[in-house]
């Protein structure tokens, strides 16, 4: 039975096995259905994927050109796009919605030969760090079934964790792919902001949404990133520079790095002391090997996550009006035949709480006489952000820090406040309001007994860099 | 900031939800936390700094305007709740 380690290894497989696919496809439709209750999975595609498996077979035997990712078996986040295929955001509201069209990112996957074997369970809209806000239940930690696997992408760190796929897509707006990645043990990369296309991704803050790549190697990270990433005619705001060949990380180990860490962000109080002990002995260590790393200051951490806030809320409280209950989704019947009412109904009954808040938060910064005083406010804390991010960059190749203050948390267990919940996004947020690229790496193991991450960011679409590093900083480990 | 029940409802009203009061008392109470947790910002000294109002390189990224089909008729209509095969339906807005 062949048993997955890479993209690179699978391929070998396959050349020597004229129905590798089929039987690979019957075999994790097996792991699938044996770990159901882990809830990652809202639908499998068995049918979808076993006929895309048999076209994939034949075209071996016919001796075709085969794609980047041929056979690969992909599962993606239930925000994205697989046309005649349903598609939910993890909401009530959407709980019937069939996708018209491909994402981008979806049908770059088909032409590649990849197998989408299902949708991933998520936080409903993304909105979430525990995946525990679905319509749909929660999703275990495959690692400990009491802890939560993170979120919002949970379903898609789980599907990869526990070996239901080979690699997955999820969302990350404010560390959505990197913080499950982190509580689950694998990689998780968000790229550049623009890197890849957002046509068929559902929205939630659509300057800060960017699509993401769970798995549990960096170079099967950079092959997906590789194929999913580039220009495209339906997302005016993806970047039209070319893609380097992020599958070719042949950089010489001996490369040494110059290396940034924020000290406020290592001094935090909400820092988990022995996940703050192994980042100061990791750099340490990657000082042993010679790279340079050095503290630098960053006294606007504690604004990052109420900028965040305020920017975040107010773009989904604009995007989420489109589900109005007429041109799709649920819609409920209205108590007196008006118009505003079965808007009003529909809404209340289609969104979950967490949800609501966030819309109505959102329409609070927006609102008149408070727009400047925080919406605008916030979008010129970004601004010095980002100019402050720019500085860094032009001394340093990379900025680490940790992914999340603590490893995964029991279910049930987050505080209702929701102000506690947005603290966990403390350190993923900063790459989503500058856009710069960043991944969480399986690093580390705490006494007890979970993973945690290191976060690696770069400069804006320097991937390669970004991911060169990630690789040799595994092998370092 | 205190939040009243006036503005709860003036911003239900725009976000187009409904509450019932005791979603209203629940809602109150978060949107207070939230607001005095995002009011942190008003310590950040931003005179003369401008807002940043788009991320991402794309500039005027332009192309020929060509006929194209997007989706048809009928996927249009596949995730509605009410039509007539033609349009989208909603309750009576036009009154006589």
């Amino acid at each position: 039975m062949f048993s997955f380690t890479s993209i690179k290894n699978y391929h070998q497989f396959l050349a020597a096995n004229t129905n590798g696919c089929v039987a690979t496809v019957n075999n994790y439709l097996n792991i699938i259905k044996q770990k159901q209750h882990l809830n990652a999975f809202l639908e499998v595609f068995e049918t979808d994927a076993l006929q895309q498996a048999m076209l994939l077979d034949e075209k071996r035997k016919q001796g075709k050109p085969l794609g980047k990712l041929h056979g690969v078996i992909v599962a993606i986040k239930d925000v994205l796009c697989y046309k005649g295929h349903k598609v939910s955001a993890a909401s009530k509201i959407l709980e019937n919605y069939t996708a018209v069209y491909n994402a981008t990112a979806i049908e770059k996957l088909l032409k590649e030969d990849a197998i989408i074997i299902g949708r991933n369970n998520c936080d409903e809209f993304a909105m979430g760090s525990s995946n525990e806000n679905s319509a749909y239940g929660v999703v275990k930690n495959a690692l400990n079934e009491n802890l939560v696997p993170g979120g919002s992408s949970g379903g898609s760190a789980v599907a990869v964790q526990a070996g239901m796929c080979m690699v997955s897509l999820g969302s990350d707006t404010g560390g959505s792919v990197r913080q499950p990645a982190d509580f689950c043990g694998i990689v998780g990369l968000k790229p550049t902001y623009g890197r890849i296309s957002r046509y068929g991704l559902i929205a939630y803050a659509s300057s800060f949404d960017q699509i993401g790549i769970f798995a549990n190697n960096v170079e099967d990270v950079a092959l997906v990133l590789e194929t999913i990433a580039g220009a495209d005619e339906f997302d005016s705001t993806v970047s039209q520079q070319s893609i380097e060949e992020y599958s070719n990380l042949n950089t010489p180990s001996n490369k040494k790095y110059k290396i940034a860490y924020f000290k406020e962000m290592l001094e935090h109080d909400a820092l988990d002391s022995e996940i703050k002990n192994s980042i100061q002995q990791y750099i340490q260590q990657l000082k042993n090997d010679g790279h340079e790393v050095e503290a630098v200051d960053f006294d606007l951490l504690k604004y990052i996550v109420p900028t965040y806030y305020v920017l975040t809320t107010a773009e989904a409280s604009s995007n989420l009006s489109r589900f109005d209950g007429i041109k799709y989704g649920y819609r409920s019947t209205p108590t007196n035949n008006n118009l505003t009412d079965l808007y009003k109904n529909t809404r209340s009954k289609g969104f979950g709480k967490e949800v609501q808040r966030r819309i109505m938060l959102g329409t609070f910064v927006l609102s008149a006489g408070y727009y400047d005083a925080y919406f605008t406010k916030a979008q010129q804390v970004r601004n010095i952000l980002y100019t402050k991010t720019k500085e860094i960059f032009k001394t340093f190749d990379a900025v680490i820090a940790p992914t999340v203050p603590s490893t995964a948390f029991p279910i049930g267990s987050a505080s209702n406040n929701p102000v506690e919940m947005f603290l966990a996004d403390i350190y993923t947020v900063y790459a989503n309001l500058v856009g710069i690229p960043g991944i969480s790496i399986p690093l580390f193991k705490h006494s007890n007994g979970m993973p945690f991450g290191l976060q690696v960011m770069a400069n804006h679409f320097n991937e390669l860099t970004l991911l060169s590093l990630s690789k040799n900083m595994m092998e370092l480990k | 900031m205190q939040v009243t029940n006036e503005m709860i409802n003036n911003l239900a009203h725009l976000s187009r939800l409904n509450f019932n009061e005791e979603q209203t008392q629940s809602i109150k109470a978060d949107l207070e936390k939230m607001i005095a947790f995002v009011e942190q910002l008003n310590e950040v000294n931003t005179t003369g700094v401008e807002p940043l109002l788009h991320m991402g390189d794309a500039v005027n990224v332009l192309r020929e305007d060509e006929i194209k089909g997007s989706i048809n008729r009928n996927e249009a209509l596949l995730n509605a709740s009410d039509t007539d095969g033609v349009f989208f339906k909603v309750p009576k807005v036009i009154k006589k």
